[in-house]
């Protein structure tokens, strides 16, 4: 009923897991995620069977830090990327893989809905982007983010608007901060 | 002494690196000193979370396959004995303390600067060797205060992260939060600010190749 698209929605239920543990919204979550989660992570290069075991580790995952999410920095999709990346590097290596420090929340976690809505346009905006690239240039892509392939250059040569994600997550952050002090 | 994580970082860390962390295509020594700039750098944070997105585009394109049967009542079952992670309150006390090492760097060392267990390399440069392996050596230099580094070119990559003072290098001054990489073959012989000692995290894919004599056995301690 729900298109894969929708962010808003999404993320509602992923504030609710986060806020309320709401068993529901975990179900819809995962009937939603679990299946494409398992397609990314076999794209990458994993076995059904790993990719199974590490896309249920994933899930896992989500629930113990649905609180931790944050609208206003990314869409639940760029979410579950970095916990699905990590996830399967950690199986890879044996090994907590390090990650950033996170940023702590303010006194009154307040979500701010405006900035939320404008990151998940922006990130709709870069999707569709991605999807109309030249068949070069998205290979390039898919071969830094499936294979083992850097690339500095991509960002610029494909002309993706990350630009304008980045300015907005900035905002965020810099809200956050203030929030703090 | 600047601490704090909102920090006015004059020389960033770069893109490519971002890109690579964000990927998953770095070696392991390289996500952690990644890992710890973009703790001291929302502006990095923020270009991070860019590439992040990308990823989530390319995840959201993936192919849905189909899931085992019973991975959802598995899953759920498994809920039942995971409790929320604890880092909401932990994250705002650590906030409120001005760490010298942030979290990752934390995690790694088992504590901050107090729990270095330093090794003298002479000449009152110390180190700590946080992890060695083929694809890179991630170590902690502790430099005093107005000493330079020995001489030394790089037989590989070498990207260092300042946590606590400053070093000049030629023109350019490199404090807390700042980032340089030198390439194989660069030469250049850093000098740690009047002030306080220059602590840096540095990571190198080979080994450096010290050029004076003296150096040259400093090497054989510094193992880099
Ligand atoms: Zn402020
Ligand atoms: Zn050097």
């Amino acid at each position: 009923p729900f298109q894969t698209t929708d962010d808003a929605y999404w993320s509602r239920q992923l504030v609710a897991v986060g806020q309320e543990r709401d068993k529901h919204a975990f179900e819809a979550l995962f009937r939603q995620f679990a299946p494409r989660i398992k397609g990314f992570l076999m794209r990458t290069g994993l076995s059904p069977a790993m990719a199974e075991d590490c896309m249920q580790d994933v899930m896992v995952t989500l629930w113990r830090k649905a609180h931790m999410y944050d609208p206003a920095r990314a869409t639940v999709t760029t979410w579950v990327f970095t916990i699905a990346r990590n996830r399967k590097i950690d199986m890879i290596r044996k090994a907590r893989r390090p990650e950033p420090e996170d940023l702590p929340w303010g006194p009154e976690p307040e979500p701010e809905q405006a900035d939320a809505l404008a990151l998940q346009e922006d990130t709709r905006r870069l999707a569709e982007a991605v999807a109309q690239l030249p068949d070069k240039q998205r290979k390039l892509l898919e071969r830094a983010y499936f294979g083992d392939v850097t690339h500095s250059e991509i960002a610029a040569e494909t002309g993706l608007p990350l630009g304008t994600i980045k300015s907005r997550i900035r905002l965020a952050i810099d809200r956050l901060r203030h929030a703090m002090e | 002494m600047k601490l704090g994580y909102d920090m006015n970082v004059q020389h960033p860390i770069t893109d490519d690196l971002l890109m690579g962390y964000a990927t998953g295509g770095l070696p392991a020594a390289q996500d952690l000193i990644v890992a710890t700039a973009v703790s001291l750098d929302d502006e990095a944070r923020a270009r991070l979370a860019g590439f992040d997105a990308l990823g989530g585009a390319l995840l959201e394109d993936a192919e849905p396959m189909p899931v085992a049967d019973g991975a959802l009542n598995n899953v759920l079952e498994r809920l039942a004995a995971s409790a929320p992670e604890d880092s909401v309150h932990a994250d705002i006390k650590t906030a409120r303390r001005d760490w010298v090492l942030p979290r990752p760097l934390r995690d790694a060392v088992g504590g901050d600067l107090d729990a270095v267990r330093w090794k003298s390399v002479g000449m009152g440069v110390k180190q700590c060797v946080i992890d060695s392996s083929p694809d890179g050596t991630v170590r902690l230099l502790s430099i005093p205060a107005g000493q330079a580094m020995p001489d030394h070119g790089h037989g590989g990559s070498e990207i260092t992260l300042v946590l606590q003072g400053a070093y000049l290098d030629g023109d350019l001054r490199f404090a807390r939060g700042d980032v340089e990489v030198a390439s194989e073959g660069d030469e250049h012989m850093p000098v740690a600010d009047l002030g306080e000692d220059c602590i840096c995290l540095v990571v190198t894919d080979a080994p450096l190749r010290f050029t004076g004599l003296v150096p040259r056995i400093a090497q054989k301690f510094l193992r880099i």
